[in-house]
């Protein structure tokens, strides 16, 4: 092994006028709230498509084996990304271990799903102010409120990093004791009382292909926990808040995501839960149990969760496409941060008007599945991160604030598990698996052949890591 | 007075949005480009406010 040292490249030194940069200002609690936040709106509508596509019993099964393959997602990014400490994330990781065409794929992967997240998630969030001034008796538009939603996040998000992700903690954390509220509402520890599993439950009622069939729809109780990577470049101390904040966030989900289940199947029949036409299940499940209060909190509850999403995909949209800016992928003009704030203020508002239109005039089952189709490639692409990084700076070579243990494990389990919900995207979205697939290629075509030559090529290399091994 | 909620959230969005663009361009005119750009991956934030005061344009 060389010890040849890559030094930071000339660029990063100071220009004549100093520099500004992003402010390392967060801790775990912050990058908890960022990836919780972001996921947390998928255990109150969404997941439930899968018990329409396989049965409860399906739907539960896709909760865990997706809950798996997000397990070897997180342990992936909490490694790689508390070594490659940067805005961008999976981005900048795909960089410094794959190359360019990759790493300009991974960063059009990840702004396409938080921005059609976020989309969806504003568009849920003004639909949810009709639905509530309908229980009171009154027919209110949906839309000002979903535009009023985008304008108080993006002035949020525009105004600076922690105050963002602080609003953020509090109203996930809050959005999560709801879920935990409508638990102890139900009286678990009586399950006859007020839970019918044993009327309600059914046995797979279209067999195992319903079951592979679910696991599309698995994806929605953990959609976006890798987005904590994209804080990188803002946390006081990577090596820690990275792993603490994620990890603590993927076992938050998962006990989110097994609450759910087991009241919401307990509450409503399978037929109703996995209606094209259900939207909000956690709410509905409020709904039957006829407590106003519990009625009131998931409303709430559910209210909170989409705005919190909404927050923390504003939040990494824009420092995938900054980041992509700063190294020239695309116009360096979005490389800009605001002098006051210290936030990527230009990719901000740049992606702002798009996610209007989609909220606006776009259906929600179309925006989510191009988002889930985007963070599915985005984790395919994570176990050929995790090989090249390991074969590259083996344990030992570079300082990893963590390593994750059982390598290649978690990395040919998460490969395994892609390639299968990949088929089960296809069996209900084919045609727009292809068309997101076509879309890919273009763009990788036009990367090669004409954006490539403005990339700034040996300063996108900027971690101080030895040579890599074979090189 | 249902019926104005509407109307006050389009005016709050724009009233915020207004002032994002106004900063916006105020920031675009006041900073040198080389600095609102000067960010650097893996550089770490050492001297932020130095940094604003030098880049201010006269």
């Amino acid at each position: 092994m060389t010890d040849a040292v890559i030094a930071p490249p000339a660029g990063a030194a100071p220009t004549s006028g100093g520099h500004i940069g992003l402010l390392k200002v967060l801790g775990p609690v912050h990058v908890w709230g960022l990836g919780v936040g972001i996921v947390l709106v998928g255990e109150f509508m969404g997941w439930n498509y899968g018990v329409g596509k396989g049965g409860a019993f399906a739907a539960l099964i896709s909760c865990f084996v997706i809950g798996l393959l997000y397990t070897c997602v997180a342990m992936i990014d909490s490694e790689i990304t508390s070594t490659v400490a940067a805005a961008g994330g999976q981005y900048a990781q795909a960089k410094h271990t794959i190359g360019p065409l990759m790493a300009f794929n991974v960063g059009i992967f990840m702004v396409l799903t938080y921005t059609m997240l976020n989309a969806s998630d504003i568009q849920v969030a003004g639909q949810l102010i009709q639905i509530g001034a309908q229980q009171l008796g009154h027919d209110i538009p949906w839309q000002p409120f979903t535009i009023l939603w985008l304008a108080i996040l993006t002035l949020l998000n525009y105004r600076g990093v922690f105050a963002t992700l602080t609003v953020n903690f509090v109203i996930t954390a809050a959005a999560f004791l709801t879920i935990i509220v409508l638990f102890i509402g139900v009286t678990p520890w009586n399950p006859t009382a007020t839970l019918l599993h044993k009327d309600l439950l059914t046995s797979l009622p279209y067999g195992w292909i319903g079951v592979i069939a679910s696991l599309h729809f698995g994806i929605w109780y953990y959609l976006g926990i890798e987005g904590t990577c994209q804080a990188a470049e803002e946390v006081r101390s990577p090596g820690r808040a990275l792993p603490l904040g994620t990890m603590s966030g993927m076992i938050t989900l998962l006990i989110a995501a097994a609450i759910t289940w087991y009241v919401v199947v307990g509450l409503l029949p399978w037929e109703y839960t996995g209606w094209d036409a259900e939207l909000a299940p956690l709410f509905d499940a409020a709904r039957v149990t006829g407590s106003p209060f519990l009625i009131v909190v998931l409303f709430i509850g559910t209210l909170l969760s989409a705005i919190a999403s909404a927050n923390g995909c504003i939040n990494d949209a824009a420092r995938a496409w900054f980041s992509m800016g700063r190294d020239r992928y695309l116009p360096e003009w979005f490389g800009a941060v605001h002098p006051k704030y210290h936030t990527p203020f230009r990719s901000i508002i740049f992606l702002t008007p798009i996610a209007a239109l989609f909220a606006l005039y776009i259906p929600l089952a179309e925006i989510i599945t191009f988002s889930i189709l985007s963070g599915l490639l985005n984790y395919t692409f994570m176990p050929l991160n995790m090989w090249n990084f390991r074969r590259k700076w083996p344990v030992g070579t570079i300082r990893r604030g963590f390593e994750h243990p059982f390598h290649p494990i978690p990395a040919i389990v998460l490969m395994l598990l892609c390639i299968t919900t990949f088929f089960a995207v296809y069996l209900g979205y084919g045609r727009q698996l292809l068309a997101m697939m076509a879309f890919y290629i273009i763009i990788s075509v036009w990367f090669a052949f004409y954006r490539y030559r403005y990339v700034r090529r040996g300063a996108q290399f900027t971690m101080a890591w030895p040579r890599p091994q074979g090189y | 007075m249902w019926g104005m909620l509407g109307w006050a959230a389009w005016i709050i969005s724009a009233a915020i949005f207004a002032w994002i663009i106004w900063d916006f361009f105020q920031i675009n005119m006041k900073y040198e480009e080389s600095l609102l750009t000067s960010s650097r991956e893996g550089v770490d934030e050492l001297f932020v406010d130095t940094a604003t005061a030098a880049g201010t344009k006269e």
